[in-house]
């Protein structure tokens, strides 16, 4: 090694926390700097609450099984808006880099994708947070719906549930960066696949034979399953929870996969010298 | 035996660079080397693949054959080495609007592991003249404001090496002017090495140690400036590129 490298300042490798702290702060600045944007988080969540919220109110007047069950709707409508506000958030951070034509800069600077990538995950639990929190505080008080009432449970589902987030959320920003804005629109489209396979609202039961196949294969069935165990049947099943846990592993490795592929076959493609176009 | 003493490699040397798009060849088996210390220019009408090249320099573009190294580390794989020591300007990129300049180069300072980033940003604004708008959202600024900004973004890291793409398209001649002779004291105070594409030919002339001269993706002329203007019996570097572009022979 010549000595004028020796001399001159390296930007160490592997995980570099400040630059993840960079991303992180550059968030934070464009969240404080547009109040809409800050009350569009919480406006959407609370809005679907209330929604449901009268509508499991209305349920639970009749007697039997269908008022027990009726009271996990907004444990489901909450549950829900965790994996899809959890990609949302993974999505729209990424987004806000290919509207704002920004990403040839970080790609050329020392921030390194898997970098990126967790900047982005800790950015979609801070958006989550915004729209969630209200989302639980309102809950408790309109609907008499204790979500942290759900203890251990509760940070099985989340975690279960955001791990899918990020994977959806990887796989589409990988496909907006191979074939630009064309593809934005996944962001908000491609986790809606999950609502009917993923049993949110009913049990797995209710699907056809095959189709039940296919929902165990998604990991946030477990959760759903594994909510209403809760709720109507007062037992946590752990089973599930650990079941889920490892299809997100390999659904987590295979986005990683799947994003790394389409990234490189943006640079082979001249994608990303021209991002946004 | 290690020899601590051999001479650095070239800031560039790209061998045999090749990139396809799909039918479409951008750059055709294109080989020479960046001397450090030096300015050199990539000159090329439209579609000649100066912007090409420079991406596979930085490591945005894979190439489809040859190879780039970037101060001895080779462009992608090893990029992870050398990409905090260069930075880039390019039309092609911005930086995020809402956000105001301070905050910009805060967060560009910060994933580049600038040391005291405040009194760099200072250093900054005080040389490239943005004092008056470092805390106006980056969205605000006219044409020559942002281009200014975006010089200040490539200088953040203090880069040994500097990549511009059409470094002063935006700006009138003054603010241009301006821009160029910083340009050149920071090329002599830091010893940095740059590259630059432009179609600004009394830019070239005045910065630049060396011009390539791009054609249809292949090099067409490379020498001083002054050399290629006396080969092709031209007074100015305009006259030479017209020359080029339109496919007359060189006298020489």
């Amino acid at each position: 090694m010549s000595a004028l490298q020796d001399e001159l300042p390296r930007v160490r490798r592997g995980i570099g926390w400040h630059r993840i702290g960079a991303m992180l702060l550059r968030h934070w600045y464009l969240l404080t700097s547009s109040w809409p944007r800050l009350l569009e988080m919480v406006y959407w969540p609370a809005l679907t609450l209330i929604s449901w919220g009268f509508l499991q109110n209305y349920i639970s007047g009749n007697a039997g099984f269908f008022a027990k069950a009726g009271g996990t709707l907004i444990g489901a409508v909450i549950l829900w808006d965790i994996l899809f506000r959890g990609q949302l958030g993974f999505s729209i951070s990424f987004l806000e880099e290919m509207w704002s034509r920004n990403l040839g800069n970080l790609m050329m600077s020392p921030l390194t994708p898997f970098e990126f990538l967790l900047s982005l995950m800790i950015m979609s639990v801070i958006r989550l947070a915004i729209g969630i929190v209200p989302m639980a505080v309102m809950a408790s008080l309109f609907f008499n719906f204790n979500l942290l009432g759900l203890g251990l449970a509760l940070v099985a589902f989340f975690c279960n549930l955001i791990f899918t987030s990020w994977a959806v959320g990887i796989v589409v920003s990988g496909l907006v960066v191979r074939n630009g804005m064309g593809a934005e629109s996944l962001a908000w489209t491609l986790v809606f696949i999950l609502l009917p396979l993923a049993c949110v609202y009913y049990p797995v039961s209710v699907l056809p034979h095959w189709l039940q196949w296919v929902a165990w294969l998604l990991p946030p069935t477990y959760v759903f399953e594994g909510m209403r165990a809760l709720m109507i049947d007062k037992v946590f099943r752990a089973e599930l929870m650990i079941e889920a846990l490892a299809i997100n592993a390999g659904l987590f490795v295979v986005a990683i996969v799947v994003f790394v592929a389409l990234l490189n076959s943006a640079r082979s493609a001249g994608k990303l010298i021209q991002s946004g176009e | 035996m290690h020899d601590t003493h051999a001479a650095p490699p070239p800031a560039i040397e790209v061998e045999h660079l090749t990139k396809v798009y799909r039918k479409t060849t951008a750059v055709n088996d294109v080989s020479f080397a960046v001397a450090r210390r030096s300015v050199t220019a990539l000159l090329g009408g439209n579609g000649a693949g100066k912007t090409t090249t420079i991406g596979m320099i930085m490591g945005l573009v894979r190439p489809t054959s040859g190879s780039v190294r970037v101060l001895g580390k080779r462009m992608p794989d090893e990029s992870a080495d050398v990409l905090g020591r260069m930075n880039f300007e390019s039309p092609y990129v911005d930086m995020p609007m809402r956000l105001t300049v301070r905050q910009n180069l805060t967060v560009f300072g910060k994933l580049y592991a600038v040391q005291d980033l405040r009194g760099r940003i200072d250093q900054l604004a005080a040389d490239l003249d943005l004092k008056e708008f470092l805390d106006r959202p980056s969205g605000n600024l006219s044409a020559g404001q942002k281009t200014r900004v975006s010089l200040a973004k490539a200088l953040i890291n203090n880069p040994d090496l500097l990549l511009l793409d059409e470094p002063t398209a935006s700006l009138d001649p003054d603010a241009a002017d301006w821009i160029r002779r910083h340009l050149e004291n920071y090329r002599k105070a830091r010893g940095a090495t740059i590259l630059l594409a432009s179609h600004n030919m009394l830019e070239v002339e005045r910065l630049c140690d060396r011009v390539i001269i791009l054609k249809r993706g292949r090099i067409e002329d490379d020498d001083t400036p002054s050399g290629i203007r006396t080969r092709y019996n031209r007074t100015t570097l305009e006259e030479v590129f017209l020359d080029v572009a339109r496919g007359r022979a060189r006298e020489a």
